[in-house]
């Protein structure tokens, strides 16, 4: 076994170091589910083969594989971060259930939690399995299997800590649920393992927001799982903000399992990173569910962004709607994946995917793969791709009516973001996307095609 | 005339007034728009060859020609368009190098074009985007943004002027509009804008009469001793609404002929090939 202590070197210690950890260990049952991911890892290796790695094809994983991260065991998030920074870092409302992550460790300082007065909650998944793990046990790992994906079964193989968001049947919980996690890379570049579950009983209901970034520009790696289980005719709106340290790797993965009659609303927000991954799949497994899954994502200088949104129309009536807008400058690159699978039995399904590209500039590019594999044969499937840049004639007009080219430009921008930031329902969320992508684009880029 | 000093400040007085009223009078001797010996091509092709002409404040000039002449190129080259490559001749301003200014500079000084087909801008609200031109256009001036409540008044003034329903400005812009509601946001741009000079090109063109109606009324209200309306058009018809002080006629990319009011009817009656059998130019 030599060559896998030279292939995961930092890896392999670090793991064995937590499970031999009593402190950090918990529960046998989890335990033993490191182990299994673990070996899983082991065997999967980081997908860097540059044949037959469909999922990864344009998606160079090296610079990630090649690189050594830090894993912190002694997890000390409070007195890190200064709540002043936090507040403008990612909307922090005060009515809102907040968990804050800090380089993987819990924060109770900077979370507001109410507890079980509320009758549904969101806390520490730690906290959770050391009293009554039971729905912890359930539905943990069940929906993000080990087996199909090397950072699945990494992040698995180092599930410690994480968020735990359940809501029972019934319930419809008011306060939105924001899970934050932070990374501050105040060492050597680190590696964090986020890992969150939300699970809603029958005709439960819930708004559940996820945000990964950092107050540094560093280097470090997010290797994140996310599952979300929603019983029969619960309605969730979850939102996903993805706005990491432009030189970081973040790779998240995200399973849904639905049921019948549920309903997911999904929204994510991406700003570039040095490579970012978001493989996000739902699976519609009951007669009524459906789902809609928007993205906005914004790039520049040399980052990537690849989004693979999945989903699986396993039964009959169902309807998905997928729609991703990117704006891309410098030099970035984006690649879209949209899979549609309606299978055999899938009568009567709705699938719509349209992914738009705004480039900035001449060296921006996009890489678009829709695909549907439909076995059904009385379904209503579409799909659209475009790649363009800003309309002249557009800017022209916008100018002619004394607005200066780099105002138009932005204006114009973020009418294409907007499509997109108006969906999100939390008025505090929208206006702070608002401001997000309204500032984010550097001026410099929209001289491109134009000129006075 | 100052008491304890008489002959000084009544001298410093008469001075000022003497090159303030001379400042004055050469503005009123300046035209607002001059067009000496224009020429102007499309990539290889020369559209313009030659083209003159003169407005002055308080005037309505039409342009009338065949397609092809050349009518919409001027238009959109003394907007900015940077499709059009100037080969030749001079545009003045109040005075100044028309050509040498960015499109947005020429709006904050006045400038406004009505386009003949407004671009749909989705994402963009009305609201926002009208907002934005006058602030533009006011700090230009010197003066302060106007608050949100205050634009709004001044909106709903104008929307009602150019007879406009006042939902629509919760809509993007041109998104979804009919040819003459497109039309018609034009015109309240140019009642929210006031500017010195309007170039509306064919902004009859896809209206039915009463489009036509509203939008011929909203440019009279809007017309004024300080300043000028040029209408470019293909048909007679929208100069039955307003009238013109000077019409004249481009043909191939030269004006052929001007004249007063009448003349429209005459080519109305006699059409455009009439114009190319007699040469004569009246001034």
């Amino acid at each position: 076994m030599t060559q896998t202590v030279t292939r995961f070197g930092n890896y392999l210690a670090d793991f064995q170091a937590l499970q031999q950890d009593s402190a950090a260990a918990g529960p046998a049952w989890l335990r033993g589910l490191r182990d299994r991911a673990w070996s899983r890892f082991d065997a999967l290796g980081f997908p860097t083969a540059r044949r037959g790695n469909e999922k990864w094809k344009y998606t160079n994983v090296a610079p990630l594989a090649k690189s050594s991260f830090a894993y912190s065991r002694d997890l000390a998030p409070d007195g890190v971060l200064e709540p002043g920074w936090l507040s403008n870092a990612a909307p922090r409302e005060k009515n809102w259930i907040n968990l804050v992550f800090v380089d993987g460790g819990y924060s109770r300082e900077l979370s507001t939690d109410p507890g079980a007065a509320l009758g549904y909650r969101a806390a520490s998944l730690a906290e959770v399995m050391g009293h009554d793990g039971r729905a912890v046990e359930q539905h943990l790992a069940s929906h993000a299997p080990i087996d199909e994906d090397a950072f699945t079964a990494l992040n698995t193989a180092f599930i410690r800590d994480g968020a735990f968001v359940h809501i029972p049947d019934g319930c419809a919980a008011e306060l939105p649920i924001h899970l934050l996690f932070v990374t501050t890379g105040r060492a050597q570049p680190g590696v964090t393992f986020p890992r969150t579950l939300v699970v809603l009983g029958r005709h439960a209901s819930a708004t559940v927001v996820e945000s990964y970034f950092s107050p540094n520009l560093g280097h470090y790696f997010t290797d994140a799982v996310t599952e979300i289980v929603l019983a029969e005719g619960a309605e969730v709106d979850h939102y996903r903000l993805l706005l990491e340290s432009p030189g970081s790797f973040h790779v998240g993965t995200s399973r849904v399992h639905q049921s019948g009659e549920s309903s997911l609303f999904s929204a994510t927000f991406e700003t570039g990173a040095a490579m970012l991954r978001n493989d996000f799949k739902v699976l519609l497994d009951g007669p009524g569910s459906r789902c809609t899954l928007n993205g906005l994502y914004l790039t520049s200088d040399n980052q990537h962004v690849d989004n693979l949104i999945s989903i699986d129309h396993a039964k009959p009536h169902t309807t998905s709607r997928l729609s991703y807008k990117g704006i891309l400058d410098g030099k970035s690159r984006a690649v879209f994946g949209g899979e549609v699978l309606v299978r055999k039995d899938a009568q009567k399904t709705d699938a719509h995917q349209t992914d738009r590209n705004l480039l900035l500039s001449k060296d921006a590019e996009v890489d678009s793969k829709p695909s549907l594999l439909i076995y059904a044969d009385d379904v209503k499937c579409g799909h659209g791709a475009t790649a363009g840049h800003i309309d002249e004639t557009a800017l022209f007009y916008l100018r002619s009516r004394g607005l200066d080219l780099e105002t138009a430009g932005r204006m114009l921008v973020h009418a294409f973001a907007g499509e997109i930031i108006e969906t999100v329902k939390l008025q505090p969320l929208q206006d702070f996307l608002n401001r997000l992508f309204l500032n984010a684009i550097p001026p410099k880029s929209l001289l491109f095609g134009g000129g006075p | 005339m100052n008491a304890k000093n008489p002959s000084a400040s009544t001298e410093g007085t008469a001075l000022q007034d003497a090159s303030e009223m001379s400042d004055a009078a050469e503005k009123l001797n300046t035209p607002l728009l001059e067009i000496r010996g224009l020429h102007v091509c499309a990539g290889e092709l020369e559209i313009l060859k030659g083209v003159d002409l003169t407005v002055n404040a308080g005037e309505v000039h039409a342009i009338m020609g065949p397609n092809g002449s050349g009518k919409s190129t001027l238009a959109s080259v003394l907007a900015g368009r940077p499709e059009y490559t100037v080969t030749g001749g001079q545009v003045l301003y109040e005075g100044d190098n028309l050509l040498e200014l960015a499109p947005e500079m020429r709006a904050r000084r006045g400038v406004f074009l009505a386009f003949q087909y407004p671009v749909e801008l989705p994402g963009v609200r009305i609201w926002q985007f009208l907002k934005a031109a006058v602030d533009a256009l006011r700090a230009h001036r010197g003066q302060e943004e106007l608050s949100a409540r205050d634009f709004d008044r001044l909106l709903r003034e104008k929307v009602k002027m150019a007879e406009i329903d006042p939902d629509l400005v919760k809509r993007s812009v041109n998104e979804g509009f009919s040819g003459g509601e497109k039309k018609r946001n034009e015109i309240l741009q140019m009642a929210i804008l006031e500017p010195k000079l309007a170039i509306l090109d064919e902004t009859d063109s896809g209206l039915d009469i009463d489009a036509l109606r509203i939008v011929a009324d909203g440019v009279n209200r809007l017309r004024n001793a300080s300043n000028a309306i040029v209408l470019v058009t293909h048909y007679q018809r929208i100069l039955n609404y307003i009238t013109p002080d000077h019409v004249h006629v481009l043909q191939d990319g030269r004006m052929v002929r001007s004249g007063g009011p009448e003349l429209a009817h005459e080519l109305e009656a006699r059409g455009y090939d009439w114009i190319k059998d007699t040469a004569a130019v009246d001034a």
